[in-house]
């Protein structure tokens, strides 16, 4: 048992690979674009603004805001039980993609969009680990 | 004029039993509409050369509309089954139109049916709940749907102040509507307080901002304009379609409090050659309370950011400026799933034929119905009328 039995794993593609190996050696990597200079997530074949082949895996800053969030008060399934409540956020990072994952370290009423956030890891297995998001500046 | 103005009619309609059906299963309910709206049309099966479906939850098969067409064993020469999850309804509408004009096929017949309520297996419940979400990058973090229109209705909150009792003025208005409408599954009246006292599921989410769980299923049958003179009832007229196709992810959507509706409602309006003034009622996909919001505000009802403050000052409910969800909505209608907007279609052509009863919207010529699929993604707005202009 590892405590996070049964939760929906993500599968790693080729095109992601990237990505969770960055995630297990504890770094947040985007796609960046040598042509146009932005950042995209998730991962593809070209830039989704400039349609340039020209990207590069880079670490990110690992920071960001809250666009939204949500306090789950009914889990998914059972695997998510003991952590119900649980916030699921929207971050939008500070390179500009937003992605989807979990404000830890934070209670639900605390929970703000515009929060300023930062990334931890979270491994689940010897393959998978993954990126949540807590609080930059946590009220004392 | 575009070619598909006026240009294909709805000559039948009709619902099965829904709510809680457990003496059928999604398959013979899906029959069971395809055969109440051929009898509505009074023509028999042979004389369908289209059909159009959704698949089934509970039912599945690899090819829906060719197992449909099998068990009624009729043969057309345009056979398929479309997903575009609660929008499925109106694209179909939107393909069916085109396969009539372009001459593909002269009578379609639409049926989409499903047993979420009563025929899902404990594991194909959670597996539906499960799979709604990127896999890698939206599934691991536990959301359930309502979450994710949870993060809109947040969103929508923040930004322009709407409240809570807001987001519950839609249920309630919801459920005033569908107290006049016998085939409802819910009826019991309930107020703003009601609604803000059910369990939160996912804030700001309340149970009762929550659409229903149901069985049922509801089909029509379209045809040219110019045949459509033929048919018992009055026939139904296409004046505009139009669709917005914004993202399938909500972490990818570009905004969260305006979506591809804008898109979808501008191209319906320009076909029409109306607006949103025009409309004697609405019918918008409400399978969460916030969505009624940002669809009244992307189809030009109210003001961005308002939509909250025109629904609690009584302007949906029935009787009000703009009756929407005339039936009782996803929220206290019935909602299947894929098929839950064949009945905001069904009801539409009641009320055009001014067949609607008690709920009536009296003296209505022009509707506008809408339906969004995914979560926020995939929108089709139609506008109909009882005249084709």
């Amino acid at each position: 048992m590892t405590g996070h039995d049964g939760k929906n794993f993500p599968r790693p593609t080729r095109e992601t690979l990237p990505f969770w190996e960055g995630c297990r050696s504890g770094e947040l990597r985007l796609q960046h674009c040598g042509d146009c200079g932005r950042h995209q997530f998730y991962p593809r074949l070209m830039c989704s603004h400039c349609n340039s082949e020209a990207l590069a895996w880079v670490r990110a800053g690992g920071t960001g805001t809250v666009s939204s969030f949500t306090v789950v008060r009914r889990p998914v399934s059972q695997a998510y039980a003991a952590e119900t409540p649980y916030i699921v956020a929207l971050i939008a990072l500070t390179e500009g993609p937003t992605m989807m994952s979990n404000l830890v370290g934070c209670e639900p009423d605390d929970a703000a969009i515009g929060m300023a956030v930062e990334v931890v890891f979270e491994q689940w297995s010897q393959e998978i680990t993954v990126p949540k998001f807590r609080p930059l500046h946590p009220r004392p | 004029m575009h070619p598909l103005r006026g240009a294909i009619a709805l000559v039948g309609a009709a619902d099965t039993a829904v709510g809680v059906v457990p003496e059928m299963g999604a398959t013979q309910l899906c029959v069971d509409a395809a055969r109440r709206a051929l009898a509505d049309a009074g023509i028999r099966k042979e004389q369908v050369d289209g059909l159009i479906t959704c698949n089934s939850m509970a039912e599945p098969y690899m090819y829906h509309a060719e197992a449909i067409a099998e068990y009624l064993q009729i043969f057309p020469r345009v056979c398929i089954s479309a997903a575009t999850g609660g929008g499925t309804t109106f694209s179909v509408l939107h393909q069916a139109a085109s396969a009539i004009v372009t001459g593909m096929c002269e009578t379609v017949l639409i049926t989409m049916a499903d047993s979420l309520r009563s025929g899902l297996t404990r594991e194909q419940a959670m597996k539906t709940q499960s799979s709604a979400g990127h896999a890698q990058f939206e599934s691991p973090f536990g959301p359930t749907v309502p979450a994710f229109y949870a993060l809109i209705a947040r969103a929508h909150m923040t930004q322009f102040g709407t409240t809570p009792e807001q987001l519950a003025a839609v249920a309630v208005a919801a459920r005033r509507h569908a107290q006049l409408n016998p085939a409802a599954q819910m009826r019991e009246p309930i107020t703003v307080a009601d609604v803000l006292n059910s369990r939160l599921i996912a804030d700001p989410l309340h149970l009762l901002d929550c659409s229903l769980v149901s069985d049922g299923g509801a089909a029509v049958v379209v045809t040219s304009a110019e045949r459509a003179r033929d048919f018992p009832h009055a026939p139904v007229y296409l004046l505009g379609v139009g669709e917005g196709h914004g993202h399938e992810h909500i972490s990818q959507a570009h905004s969260l409090t305006c979506s591809a509706a804008r898109e979808s409602g501008a191209r319906a309006y320009a076909m029409a050659g109306l607006g949103p003034a025009d409309m004697d009622l609405a019918q918008l996909y409400d399978c969460f309370t916030p969505t009624v919001l940002i669809e009244l505000e992307d189809l030009g009802f109210c003001p961005r950011g308002e939509g909250g403050r025109f629904v609690a000052d009584g302007h949906i409910g029935p009787g009000g400026s703009l009756p929407v969800n005339t039936h009782g909505g996803l929220l206290s209608h019935c909602h299947p799933g894929n098929p839950g907007s064949m009945f905001a279609l069904t009801e539409t052509v009641v009320q055009l034929r001014h067949a609607a009863g008690a709920r009536q919207v009296p003296g209505a010529t022009t509707a506008l119905v809408h339906a969004q699929g995914g979560i926020m993604s995939s929108h089709t707005t139609i506008i109909l009328g009882r005249e084709c202009k």
